[in-house]
C-alpha cells in the first residue's frame, strides 16, 4: 500500500512501488482522463504534472510519485475552466479527444513556467505530444490564447 | 435495390411548395384565425427534393421513424439518439444537430444518448466511407420535420383548434385529397404559436400528445427553406463532447470499469498464421498481480476479424498484464507469410506493374496510341504499408456469462461487431449487446472487431469481465495494413506533346485477402477508388490491374486506395509537366479537359463500376466542380508566384468518396528538412451541413497526409513487421506540421447532394508536398514515404 498525493487528496493506492504510475492512475485510483498512447513516453498521452511540471505518466513508477504533489486532467481545475481548458473550448480544438487530456496538461504546464512563451518555443514544447487527427494548428493557436489571455 | 421512397414521392417533393398553407376546406373548423403565419416557411421554396443514396442499399438501410430517434421529456428536454460512431468527425453532434434544427428544437435543450449496436432497429451504423452525412442527412431531416408535424397536430389539439380525440387526429393522416393540413398554429423554436391568440406552449407539453402521434408519411411533410436553418451549415455549434474531453470525463474504451474485471494483454504470433510452437509462462505466473495465461489458437487467413491467436497473459490490472506478456518465453514456428519480405515483395511488384495487367476498363485503342506515338513517358510511384495507429490502441471490455455477452468498444461497426460476437461465442444475437464508447482515433482500424472477439472468448473462458488492451507495439505489428502499391503510368504523346494515351497498372495486395480466397486482384470497391474512375479528357485509355498475393492482413485505411492512386497520378502529371516544360496546373486543367460528366458506359468503365455505393446520377463524376476545386486552391495560394530558392508550391486535386478535394501545399528546405508552411485545400462535398468540422477534418487530413507522405510505412521482414512504436513509426509533430492549413470550401444549396468529409482530404496531400519539394529542389520522390529530409 503506498500513499500518494493525487489532486490535492491522500490516497492509498494498493500496489507495489515498482508499479507503472500511469496504470496505477487508471486502473488502481480509478482516474481515467490520463490515457494510454505508447507507454514509452513518446506521444505525451499519459502527461501529468508532478509537483506542477508535466511529466509523462508512462515513465514513473508510483515510487516516483510518492511525496510528490499529483496532478490529472481531473484536478487541473476546479470547474474545468482552466484557461487552457477554456482555449481549448473556445477554439475547438479536440477531434477524437483522446490525446487532448495530455496536450492540456503539457500546454497548462508550458505557459505556467513561461508565461511569454514565444511561438516557437510552443511549438517545441508540445512536439512530445502526439495527436493522430492532426489538431495542432489549433493546439497552438489554443496554447496561444491561453498564455496571453485573448 | 431497395428504394426507401416511391417515385412518386419524389416527384411530389419536386414540385410542390412544402409550406403551411391556408386551405379553404379547413374553413369548417370554424376556430382557425385568418390571420395565421406564412412567414416561416416562404410559399415558393423548392425545400427538399428527396433522392436515392447508397444508404439504402446498405445493410439494414436507413431508419425514418422518429419514434426511435426522438424524445420529449415533459420538462421539454428532448433526446436525440446518435446511432453512428464518434471518432473524431463531429458525426455524434452533426446528425442530430440537423435533426434538432429541422424539428425546431433548441439545441440547448437537446440530450444526445449514444445507440448501442442494434440496426434493425437503428439503420445501418456501419461508420466509415466518408457516408455519416452522406447517407443520413436526409433522414435527419425527414424525422426532424415529421417531430414537427406531429407537435402542430398536437399543438392544435392542445390550443383546442381540433378536438383532443384520435379521430380528430387521424384526420391529418392520409392520401392529400382526404387529409387536414396544420394550421393556425406555428411551430417555432421549442414553443408552438396558437397564431390567432398569440399563446405558446412548450415542446414538452405537447409530447405526451404529440408521441401517441402516428409517424406521417414524407408526402405530407413540409421542410425548412434553407435560409431558415439556425444550425445547419453554420458552424457554431459545438462538439457535444467537448466539455468533457477537456475535463478528463469523455469514456473511451478503456475507461469502463466493471466490478471483479480482469485485464488480459495478448502475444501474437509474429508473422500472421505463424504457429505456436511453445510457450513458457513461468516468469509471467511469477509477476505479482498476474492471474492466468492463456493459449488462443492461432488463426490463418483469411479469416476476416478473427482474432490472430496467440497466448494471453490475464491480471488484475493492466500493468501486471503487460509485464507479464513481455516475460513470455514463446517460440513461433514458421507460417504461411514467414517469408514475407517488403523489399523483395516491391520488387516483384514493380515487374508485375509493368507488365500488362488485367484490363479494367479500356478507352478508345490504347494499343494504337501507344504504337503510334512520337514518344512515351512513364514513371513508377509506390507506397509502403500503414499501420492507422489511432491514438486509442485497439481495447474492449467482454462480460460474457449466464450465455448472454455485454460489450463495451470503441468500434466503427457496432452492429457488425455484435454479430461477430455472436457468431464467435455461438449465441443467438438477442444475447449480445454492444455499447459504444467514443472512439480515440478510428480510421478503419476499429472497423475490424478482432479486439473485441479477443475479449468476448476470453471472458467467457475465465468467467469473469476482461478488457483486452492492446499495446502500442501490438497495434503498429498487427494492424489491418494500408496496403502496398506499385503503380506504373505511361502516356502517348503526339508530335506536339498532346496526350493520345494513358496506361495505369495499379498492383496492390488486396483488401478482399481478408475476406476471401486471395485472387492476387483487387476488386471492384478498390477498383472504384481513383483507378478506372481517372478524370481526365484522353482518347485512348488502359486501367489495369496486376496480380499480388497479400502476405499480411490488409484493411482500409483512411481514403483506402485512393491514396496510392491519388499519389501515382498526380505526381505523375506534375512530372509530364516538367518534362513537358507546361506549368502543372496548368496542364492538369488541361488534361482534365472539358467541362461534362464522365460517362461510364461510354467510356469504358467496368459494369461493376463502384461510386462509392452511389447511384451515378446523384454522385456523377463532374469534371467542372474537379477543375473549380483545382483552380480555387491555386488562386488562394497564389500559384504562379516566384518563391525564394529552396521553396516551391505543389499542387494535386482527386475525387474520392464523392467529394472533391483540391491542395496546394508550399514547402520550405530548412537544413534539408521538409516544413509545410503552408496549405490551402479546397473542397467540394456538395451541401454542408457542419463547415466548422469540415474545417477540422481538411486541417486532420493535411496531418495525416504529411504523416504520410515523409513519416509512415510499415515493413516486414520474415513475415514479422519491423516497426513497433512511435519512436520507429513517427507521426508528424507539433514542431513540423502543416503550419496554416487554409480550407475553402465550395458552397451548394441542399440540391447539390451533401457528400463527407471523413477520408477525401487524405489522398491530395502527399502529392501536393512532393510536387512542391521537386519545385523547391529538383528531386523527384516516387516511393512513400519520401523520408522527412530531402
Amino acid at each position: 500500500m503506498v500513499q500518494l498525493l493525487i489532486n490535492g487528496e491522500h490516497r492509498n493506492i494498493d500496489a507495489s512501488g515498482d508499479t507503472t504510475l500511469l496504470w496505477a492512475l487508471r486502473d488502481l485510483a480509478g482516474l481515467k482522463g490520463t490515457k494510454y498512447g505508447c507507454g514509452v513516453g513518446v506521444c505525451g498521452a499519459c502527461t501529468i504534472h508532478v509537483d506542477g511540471v508535466a511529466q509523462v505518466s508512462c515513465l514513473l513508477t508510483v515510487s516516483d510519485a510518492e511525496g510528490k504533489a499529483i496532478t490529472t486532467i481531473e484536478g487541473l481545475s476546479e470547474d474545468g475552466n482552466h484557461p487552457v481548458q477554456v482555449a481549448w473550448r473556445d477554439i475547438n480544438v479536440p477531434q477524437c479527444g483522446f490525446c487532448q487530456a495530455g496536450q492540456i496538461m503539457k500546454a497548462a504546464s508550458l505557459i505556467e513556467e513561461k508565461p511569454d512563451i514565444s511561438d516557437q518555443e510552443i511549438l517545441d514544447g508540445m512536439s512530445g505530444n502526439l495527436c493522430r487527427c492532426g489538431c495542432y494548428q489549433r493546439i497552438v493557436s489554443a496554447v496561444r490564447t491561453a498564455a496571453t489571455g485573448s | 435495390m431497395l428504394h426507401y421512397l416511391e417515385q412518386a414521392a419524389i416527384e411530389k417533393a419536386a414540385t410542390k411548395a412544402l409550406v403551411v398553407r391556408n386551405v379553404s376546406r379547413r374553413a369548417f373548423l370554424g376556430t382557425v384565425a385568418a390571420g395565421f403565419s406564412l412567414a416561416a416557411f416562404p410559399k415558393d421554396a423548392l425545400a427538399f427534393a428527396k433522392y436515392e443514396v447508397g444508404g439504402s442499399s446498405m445493410p439494414n438501410g436507413l431508419v425514418f421513424n422518429p419514434m426511435i430517434f426522438v424524445s420529449i421529456d415533459p420538462d421539454g428536454r428532448v433526446t436525440i439518439v446518435a446511432h453512428r460512431s464518434e471518432m473524431g468527425t463531429g458525426v455524434r453532434t452533426s446528425l442530430p444537430m440537423v435533426l434538432a434544427d429541422e424539428m425546431g428544437a433548441d439545441w440547448d435543450r437537446v440530450n444526445i444518448v449514444q445507440a448501442e449496436g442494434d440496426e434493425p432497429k437503428y439503420g445501418n451504423q456501419d461508420t466509415d466511407g466518408s457516408r455519416s452525412m452522406r447517407h443520413h442527412i436526409q433522414s435527419m431531416r425527414q424525422m426532424g420535420a415529421s417531430v414537427r408535424y406531429m407537435l402542430g397536430v398536437a399543438a392544435m389539439q392542445h390550443f383546442g383548434v381540433i378536438e383532443p380525440t384520435v379521430e380528430a387526429a387521424a384526420a391529418f393522416y392520409g392520401p392529400p385529397e382526404n387529409r387536414l393540413e396544420i394550421e393556425g398554429v406555428t411551430v417555432g423554436v421549442h414553443e408552438v404559436r396558437n397564431d390567432a391568440t398569440g399563446e405558446t406552449v412548450g415542446f414538452g407539453d405537447l409530447a405526451e400528445i404529440a408521441m401517441k402521434l402516428p409517424v406521417p408519411d414524407f408526402d405530407h411533410l413540409t421542410f425548412k427553406d434553407e435560409s431558415e436553418f439556425r444550425y445547419i451549415g453554420k458552424g457554431d455549434i459545438q462538439s457535444v463532447d467537448l466539455h468533457d474531453i477537456t475535463t478528463g470525463k469523455a469514456i473511451y474504451g478503456a475507461d469502463v470499469d466493471l466490478p471483479g474485471m480482469k485485464i488480459a494483454v495478448i502475444a501474437r504470433p509474429p508473422a500472421v498464421g505463424a504457429p505456436l510452437v511453445s510457450v513458457d509462462a513461468t516468469a509471467a505466473e511469477a509477476i505479482p498481480g498476474v492471474e492466468r495465461v492463456v493459449e488462443l489458437p492461432i488463426t490463418v487467413m483469411p479469416a476476416k476479424f478473427a482474432p490472430l491467436g496467440g497466448v494471453a497473459v490475464i491480471a488484475a490490472h493492466t500493468d501486471a498484464a503487460i509485464r507479464g506478456r513481455d516475460v513470455l518465453k514463446l517460440d513461433w514456428g514458421t507460417g504461411p507469410h514467414s517469408q514475407y519480405n517488403s523489399a523483395e515483395f516491391m520488387t516483384e511488384m514493380r515487374k508485375t506493374a509493368n507488365a500488362p495487367g488485367i484490363v479494367l476498363r479500356k478507352e478508345g485503342d490504347p494499343e494504337m496510341a501507344f504504337a503510334n506515338a512520337a514518344k512515351v513517358f512513364g514513371r513508377e510511384y509506390t507506397q509502403a504499408h500503414m499501420a492507422h495507429a489511432p491514438m486509442e490502441p485497439p481495447v474492449a471490455i467482454a462480460d460474457v456469462k449466464d450465455g448472454k455477452a455485454e460489450i463495451w468498444a470503441p468500434v466503427q461497426s457496432p452492429y457488425g461487431t455484435r454479430q461477430d460476437v455472436a457468431a464467435a461465442l455461438d449465441l443467438p444475437i438477442e444475447d449480445v449487446v454492444v455499447h459504444v464508447t467514443l472512439l480515440g482515433g478510428g480510421f478503419g482500424r476499429k472497423s475490424k472487431c478482432d479486439f473485441v472477439l479477443e475479449a468476448a472468448v476470453l471472458s467467457r473462458e475465465i468467467g469473469a469481465p476482461v478488457r483486452v488492451q492492446w499495446t502500442r507495439e501490438d497495434d503498429i505489428r498487427h494492424s489491418f495494413y494500408h496496403t502496398t502499391s506499385a503503380e506504373r503510368i505511361a502516356v502517348a504523346l503526339d508530335d506536339q506533346d498532346r496526350v493520345t494515351g494513358w496506361r495505369h497498372n495499379s498492383v496492390a495486395p488486396s483488401i478482399m485477402s481478408t475476406f476471401a480466397e486471395d485472387s492476387g486482384h483487387q476488386f471492384f470497391i478498390e477498383n472504384g477508388m481513383g483507378h478506372v474512375d481517372m478524370p481526365f479528357e484522353i482518347a485512348n485509355v488502359s486501367i489495369e490491374n496486376g496480380k499480388a498475393m497479400a502476405h499480411t492482413r490488409i484493411g482500409w485505411y483512411r481514403a483506402v486506395s485512393n491514396v496510392p492512386r491519388a499519389w501515382a497520378i498526380q505526381s505523375f502529371v506534375a512530372e509530364l509537366a516538367d518534362e513537358l516544360g507546361r506549368d502543372q496546373k496548368d496542364l492538369l486543367i488541361e488534361l482534365i479537359g472539358s467541362d461534362r460528366e464522365l460517362d461510364p458506359p461510354s467510356q469504358g468503365f467496368p459494369d461493376d463500376f463502384w461510386n462509392y455505393g452511389e447511384g451515378y446520377a446523384e454522385y456523377p463524376i463532374s469534371t467542372a466542380r474537379l477543375k473549380n476545386v483545382t483552380e480555387l486552391a491555386a488562386e488562394k495560394a497564389g500559384w504562379g508566384a516566384q518563391l525564394p530558392e529552396g521553396s516551391g508550391l505543389g499542387i494535386a486535386v482527386h475525387r474520392s468518396f464523392v467529394t472533391y478535394v483540391a491542395a496546394v501545399a508550399r514547402v520550405d528546405i530548412v537544413d534539408g528538412l521538409v516544413t509545410v508552411p503552408e496549405m490551402h485545400i479546397a473542397v467540394d462535398c456538395g451541401f454542408v451541413a457542419n463547415p466548422e468540422r469540415v474545417r477540422s477534418q481538411m486541417e486532420g487530413a493535411a496531418v495525416m497526409g504529411m504523416t504520410l507522405a515523409l513519416n509512415s510505412g510499415i515493413t516486414h521482414e520474415n513475415g514479422a513487421v519491423q516497426q513497433s512504436n512511435f519512436y520507429d513509426y513517427d507521426l508528424v509533430r507539433a514542431n513540423n506540421f502543416p503550419r496554416v492549413v487554409h480550407t475553402h470550401i465550395v458552397n451548394h444549396p441542399f440540391s447539390v447532394h451533401a457528400a463527407g468529409v471523413g477520408e477525401p482530404g487524405v489522398p491530395p496531400i502527399a502529392p501536393a508536398i512532393a510536387n512542391a519539394i521537386f519545385n523547391a529542389t529538383g528531386n523527384r520522390l516516387r516511393d512513400l514515404p519520401i523520408g522527412t529530409t530531402v
